[in-house]
């Protein structure tokens, strides 16, 4: 008898057709659950007569132990190796086919930063092992280090943090840390510090390592959730900063927070391109402003791979930055990770990263070639208490971070070279504005202008058959597209948002543009057809409400059946 | 496309006031359901919570987004609508039949800083 599949998702296999994406060409749709493949008394694995048993549950106290036998699927090896094979072929990447997922950066990523991070002298290491028996994987370490400072225009870099959100943490906590000991100098460039008002430069009272006033985090309204909730995580207070109509800071409205408790002001959060891919005008009016309150400018990096090589946040005055190697640098997304944020910081900031930090002990190698560099680990041990996570225990993440991703990200800065690093950020932008420009005749563009790395449109031009962007997304999924992200910013009713990256070529781009158009055509001349999309994926319109309100997350079949 | 109900005042956040006596019902408009879709949470202070007109004083989570709820007056909450806890979606079906909070009016001047229904249309356009 069956009590419960999951009633809000259909898992009839459908009939494949042809995509155009690159996606699901001679694809099988595959909707088995591995629930349904079980058959009781089977076995994919068979243990010898005299096993010892004498570890048996028996040993664990009672209340820990189960009353009855887990429900789980009973299946033969084949069985299992099939089903998870086929479910894989379900899964979309961007070694799949397009995938413009806004604000994503979903570039390729490089085969050969997945063959220099296999090589077994980096994946064979030990965290703990004698710095001494791994210089080759320090240098790699530090020279990351050394080339993320340098294409961010800031002094020092941390690569412990894991993931974006989590260098977004980490660069608050240096901001409170900074602040939290005072009386201290300004950091190097935010001159403009010096010149402030007495009482914005003064320790707050309780001296050094003491609580702060300054508890505010100036977010734009326009900005990545993440922003808020890492300052609201940092124990910091969010405080809206409005945008003009074009999307862009709303300059006298952060001048009259400012005047209204500037003194309070921890930092402001900022991308650049904002989230609506649009280079903010006024980038170096802002910094000066928050500096001349005495705040710290932090910049969200997920937006870098429109600047890349471009132009510096160090050098738009950003004082405290993260990376997301996993956009920027070319490194796999993963599912939820693993993921890298390095954090960097302008000069007079350092103190308060958090550690293991590797450190050149000798100069590079001379002339004739016999003086080696030397590279040791700087755990923190001496760390001064300002530190994040205070002075012996001031890291954020495990050991290093994640050492495999930093591999690719530098086998990546290695494959582009200098010259080739500058050609990221231009092409991204050209491949975002040819497809605004191509689109917006069937795509309502909100906002007129050069976009950046991507672009955003507010849904259809022609509402007027109900065709939702929510529609239009699930409908690329039948052409074997990955759908852009959606809902996303807030600003707009209908937001569409799409970054090519600068990864695909004139082709790949054009045929989606197309695609883009027939479904614009079949949203005036067949809107059902498009409002019940998708129908070549293997599990068809879900329903949103039903799952967020009462999700089924676990399979239940009665064991008499 | 949204309804307008006259006799409320409303806020550039879109949620209203139906002034009753000393108490205002506190919800969001048509227009505000429309923009959020399906709404499948709604984060409610307590009863005796102080709210403050242009303040944040709960949350409204539909499968788009999730949007703070403004307070467009100050005031101390005297009800909530309970029914929302396990029915959100009666904000979809009647956005102006379902008012989120109560308040016991504590400034009622603050009412002159909302809009009536047609500058209400006009700032929706």
């Amino acid at each position: 008898m069956e009590q419960n599949t999951n009633s809000q998702i259909q898992t009839t296999p459908r009939p494949a057709r042809e995509g155009q994406g690159g996606g699901s060409v001679g694809r099988r749709l595959y909707g088995n659950l591995i629930f349904e493949l079980s058959k009781k008394g089977r076995k994919g694995y068979s243990l010898p007569q005299d096993y010892d048993r004498s570890h048996s549950t028996s040993e664990l106290p009672e209340a820990l132990r189960r009353k009855e036998a887990a429900r789980l699927p009973e299946c033969d090896e084949l069985t299992v190796v099939r089903h998870y094979t086929n479910l894989s072929h379900n899964n979309f990447g961007v070694n799949d086919g397009f995938y413009p997922l806004g604000s994503c950066t979903m570039k390729y990523n490089p085969v050969i930063n997945e063959e220099i991070a296999a090589m077994k002298a980096f994946a064979g290491l030990h965290p703990l092992q004698p710095a001494e028996t791994c210089q080759g994987a320090l240098e790699v370490y530090y020279n990351l280090q050394q080339s993320l400072a340098e294409l961010a225009g800031l002094s020092e870099f941390t690569l412990n943090p894991c993931a974006g959100a989590h260098g977004e943490l980490t660069g608050l906590m240096v901001i409170r840390a900074y602040h939290e000991a005072a009386p201290h100098s300004a950091p190097e460039g935010a001159t403009d510090v010096k010149s402030a008002d007495s009482k914005t430069t003064e320790a707050p009272s309780g001296a050094v390592g003491g609580a702060s006033s300054r508890t505010k985090v100036l977010i734009p309204d326009s900005a990545h959730g993440t922003n808020p909730a890492s300052a609201a995580v940092c124990g910091l207070e969010v405080v809206e900063v409005k945008s003009l109509a074009d999307g862009t800071v709303d300059v006298d409205h952060l001048r009259q927070l400012l005047d209204e408790m500037g003194d309070q002001v921890a930092a402001m959060m900022m991308t650049n391109p904002n989230t609506l891919g649009i280079f903010e005008p006024h980038v170096l009016e802002i910094t000066e402003m928050v500096h001349k309150a005495g705040g710290l400018m932090y910049y969200d990096g997920a937006n870098l791979n429109a600047l890349l090589g471009e132009c510096r946040p160090g050098d738009m005055g950003f004082d405290v930055m993260h990376i997301n190697l996993h956009k920027t640098f070319s490194t796999p997304h993963g599912g939820g990770g693993p993921g890298s944020g390095p954090v960097g910081v302008r000069k007079g900031l350092e103190q308060f990263l958090p550690y293991p930090r590797v450190k050149m002990e000798a100069p590079l190698s001379s002339p004739e070639g016999d003086t080696a560099p030397a590279f040791s680990i700087d755990w923190g041990k001496e760390a001064p208490s300002g530190a994040v996570g205070g002075a012996g225990t001031s890291s954020v993440g495990s050991f290093f971070g994640n050492y495999g991703v930093m591999l690719k990200a530098y086998a990546y800065i290695l494959s582009l070279g200098r010259e080739n690093v500058k050609m990221v950020g231009p092409l991204a932008t050209l491949n975002a504005n040819y497809i605004k420009e191509r689109l917006r005749d069937d795509y309502l563009l909100p906002i007129e202008g050069l976009c950046k790395h991507e672009c955003v449109f507010d849904g259809l031009v022609d509402k007027s058959t109900g065709v939702t962007t929510m529609d239009v997304a699930k409908r690329l999924l039948d052409y074997g597209y990955h759908a852009p992200t959606i809902y996303f910013p807030l600003l707009f009713h209908e937001s569409l948002m799409i970054e090519p990256t600068e990864n695909e070529s004139k082709e790949t781009i054009d045929a989606f543009i197309d695609v883009m158009h027939k479904i614009a055509a079949e949203a005036k001349s067949d809107p059902e057809l498009v409002k019940s999309a998708p129908h070549n994926t293997p599990i068809g319109r879900v329903d949103d409400v039903l799952a967020a309100k009462q999700p089924v997350t676990t399979y239940w079949k009665s064991i008499e059946a | 496309m949204a309804n307008f109900e006259s006799g409320l005042y409303y806020s550039e956040s879109h949620e209203y006031v139906r002034v009753e006596g000393e108490f205002g019902y506190i919800g969001i408009s048509d227009y505000a359901q429309h923009a959020l879709g399906n709404v499948v949470y709604v984060d409610m202070p307590e009863v005796d919570d102080e709210v403050t007109a242009g303040e944040e004083f709960g949350a409204v989570e539909s499968v788009k987004a999730a949007s703070d709820l403004i307070a467009p007056v100050s005031g101390t909450v005297v009800e909530i609508n309970e029914a929302l806890e396990d029915e959100p979606e009666l904000l979809n079906k009647d956005a102006f039949g379902n008012w989120i909070i109560k308040v016991q009016l504590s400034d009622p001047s603050e009412l002159d800083n909302l809009m009536d229904v047609e500058a209400y249309k006009k700032h929706c356009e």
